[in-house]
């Protein structure tokens, strides 16, 4: 059992990943002698050639486009994309080629596809560089959505992902790479769609992912201060949610809030709220709340503090639950 | 023919075989077939003609909601088709029916995507024919992709011509405009990859005239890219299968990609929901009418009595019972089942997805009760 940050773990996964199947091909800008920006695939290209880890072109429909020709001769690309918001060139070929070939083929042809996303915002960037992409890939049917939060999982989840025979479109918490956890590599992992309670608590559950868990863990733990008990939900999968969890959950403590840095309207927690007013409706004691972005453009740096959701806005928002 | 690609398109054009159906020799390519293949590649322009017509009769008719025609593209089609080797793949645009004869994807399976019965009905990796691409020049970039990976498979440069393989890409004169294409260019170029590029410049992209996608001919293109471009007649078989073949063997033996561009002409509609009275001159028509590609062919094997007048009858023959083959097939093509559209979305289904199949089954399933029951309400 070793301690690493997110980004080694992913290194670390994705390493084992190319080990274990020849199929395997990493592709996208910078990472192959750079490492990536965020140094994810530091090491990888010395170790596996350049016919493995695939320094690109400066064009990122070119990067997935390709990958689909790649999966279709038998690969199992796993592009990374430099930042979030450079994903919209590659937009149509996500949404109209790799989500839809499975279909399109009655099955014939897979996409064992996995396109690393890192997202969110936190880290005093330009603009472009602090998106949240996720509900336009939750929407499309045909691609998987997960989003990993801590290094244990950064480091299973990858290789759940490249082992899985949907597009997966992965999504890494970029202002969280360097924070730490144990990763045991002998470890039975959870399955990837698998929502999990990261933190019991009986009075509110908060729903989050991503960068926004930790700020609901420290936000449990202001709340437990004050006697009340908060239970935390990594949601680990936007698509497919992972609905047992949830509304066990929710009958659990009859308040639930969702927590996302996207902007809330028809963000994931939109469809949360809908699910859980359908399925929980008689066990629950106020609205299912949302605390995530505002409805306005990623502002810039300096005033990202006063848009991203932190524990005070959660609190406040347990305050107004708790308040029906 | 007054933009700046038609002006010197009779020069550079790569051409074997005249409108008027006489050989003519080129410096740099030459036709090494029989006068049996030139008879066979009749066979296969005029077959080709005739699913592309009654396709777009049955359109006409309702049974088809759109079809897009490839009427006047016969050669390029048919010659670069016949220029592939069983192990090549293809990557092509909506209206590549020609290819798709050649390499022995049935024509009924065409019809389905245009039907509405499904998204393309044939086996892509069986035939070597990938499902028909309808967002513009996206699939060059799978084209390129799929070739880098016959390169990752040592399939190229073996020297084996039962082992190396190349994939052509198709695409139009209207998709070079689009950034997909020229990313496809520039992965090609950088990873060397096993491709030919083929674009069928048919002068139209719907009612938009090449002129409106290009200043300089579309092959030179190429140059900018830094591979070979070339102009071939598209309204010539024998110039089209020559140039196709030798840009095949340049990608599998490990030398890179070519853009061919087959100039010829879309006769037709850009598809049946278009009118192309609307936006071009009948003389233009004309023009290109008298560059017919299958008619030159004709010329030729009369003129050289290379085949006998049974040839042409047993034809005629044959194409009649095509098309009826082809009209009964799409009659009776059957819609799916509804429940299925759920079965194909993802290889390992969701739990969401199997509730939404199982309540529409059942919800489809109270209609059959009601009306066993007699309380339908009718």
């Amino acid at each position: 059992m070793a301690t690493m940050t997110i980004a080694k773990a992913l290194n670390a996964g994705l390493r084992r990943a190319l080990e274990a199947d020849p199929k395997v091909v990493l592709a996208g800008e910078d990472i192959g002698k750079l490492g990536g920006v965020f140094r994810v695939t530091e090491g990888l290209q010395k170790d596996f050639g350049e016919h493995r880890v695939i320094d690109s072109p400066l064009a990122e429909s070119g990067i997935i486009g390709t990958a689909v020709g790649m999966a279709m001769r038998g690969y199992r690309p796993v592009c990374e994309i430099q930042f979030d918001g450079f994903v919209y060139p590659a937009y149509d070929q996500i949404v109209s080629q790799v989500a839809k070939m499975h279909f399109r083929s009655r099955g014939l042809l897979k996409m064992p596809m996995v396109i690393r996303i890192p997202f969110g915002g936190g880290i005093g960037a330009v603009e472009h560089h602090s998106e949240s992409p996720e509900a336009y890939f939750a929407h499309t049917a045909g691609l998987k959505v997960v989003a990993c939060s801590n290094a244990l999982d950064a480091y299973w989840m990858i290789q759940q992902a490249i082992a899985s025979d949907d597009p997966v479109i992965f999504l890494e918490p970029k202002r969280r790479y360097h924070e730490k956890a144990e990763v045991d590599d002998t470890a039975t992992p959870d399955p990837l769609h698998a929502a999990r309670v990261v933190q019991p608590g009986s009075d509110v559950t908060l729903l989050a992912y991503g960068p926004m868990v930790k700020v609901c863990l420290d936000a449990a733990t202001a709340a437990a201060e004050e006697g009340r008990s908060l239970e935390v939900i990594d949601l680990r999968s936007l698509s497919p949610l992972d609905m047992a969890v949830v509304a066990q959950s929710a009958q659990k403590t009859g308040r639930v809030i969702t927590v996302h840095e996207a902007p809330v309207n028809l963000g994931l927690g939109s469809e949360l709220s809908a699910r859980i007013t359908e399925q929980c409706f008689y066990s629950l004691e106020a609205p299912v709340l949302r605390v995530g972005g505002f409805d306005t453009p990623y502002p810039p740096s300096r005033l990202e503090e006063d848009y991203l959701p932190d524990l005070d806005r959660v609190l406040d928002m347990v305050d107004r639950s708790l308040a029906y | 023919m007054s933009d700046a690609s038609g002006a010197r398109a009779e020069v550079e054009l790569v051409q074997l075989l005249t409108p008027e159906g006489e050989r003519v020799s080129h410096p740099d390519y030459t036709f090494h077939g029989t006068d049996a293949d030139i008879a066979g590649f009749y066979r296969d322009m005029v077959l080709t003609r005739r699913i592309d017509t009654e396709a777009t009769a049955l359109q006409r008719q309702g049974e088809l909601g759109i079809w897009a025609s490839c009427l006047g593209q016969e050669a390029a089609q048919v010659g670069s088709g016949r220029a592939m080797s069983d192990q090549d793949f293809v990557f092509p645009t909506y209206r590549e029916h020609g290819v798709a004869w050649c390499l022995g994807v049935d024509p009924v399976r065409l019809l389905g995507l245009f039907r509405g019965v499904d998204m393309g009905g044939w086996d892509p990796i069986a035939t070597g024919f990938a499902l028909y691409t309808i967002v513009i020049g996206a699939q060059t970039l799978h084209a390129t992709g799929y070739a880098m990976g016959l390169e990752r498979d040592g399939l190229v440069g073996t020297g084996d011509p039962a082992r190396d393989a190349a994939v052509i890409g198709y695409f139009g004169d209207g998709a070079i405009s689009q950034g997909d294409v020229n990313e496809a260019f520039v992965f090609a170029s950088s990873y060397n990859a096993p491709i030919v590029f083929f674009c069928q410049n048919n002068q139209w992209a719907i009612s938009e005239p090449i002129e409106r996608q290009s200043r300089i001919p579309l092959y030179q293109r190429a140059a900018g890219f830094g591979f070979p471009g070339v102009r071939v007649d598209g309204n010539d078989v024998l110039a089209v299968k020559a140039v196709t073949e030798e840009a095949l063997e340049r990608a599998r033996s490990g030398n890179g990609p070519t853009l061919i561009e087959a100039y010829t002409y879309r006769m037709g509609a850009h598809t049946t929901s278009d009118d192309p009275t609307k936006y071009r001159l009948a003389d233009e028509l004309e023009h290109w009418r008298l560059k017919d590609p299958i008619e030159r062919v004709r010329a030729y094997l009369v003129r050289h009595g290379a085949v006998d007048d049974a040839f042409f009858t047993d034809l005629e023959t044959e194409s009649d019972a095509l098309a009826a083959h082809l009209r009964q097939q799409c009659l009776e093509m059957p819609d799916p089942a509804a429940t299925e559209m759920f079965d194909w979305v993802y290889a390992e289904t969701t739990p969401y997805l199997k509730e939404q199949q199982a309540a529409f089954a059942a919800y489809q399933a109270s209609f059959e009760t009601e009306s066993a029951s007699g309380t339908g309400g009718h």
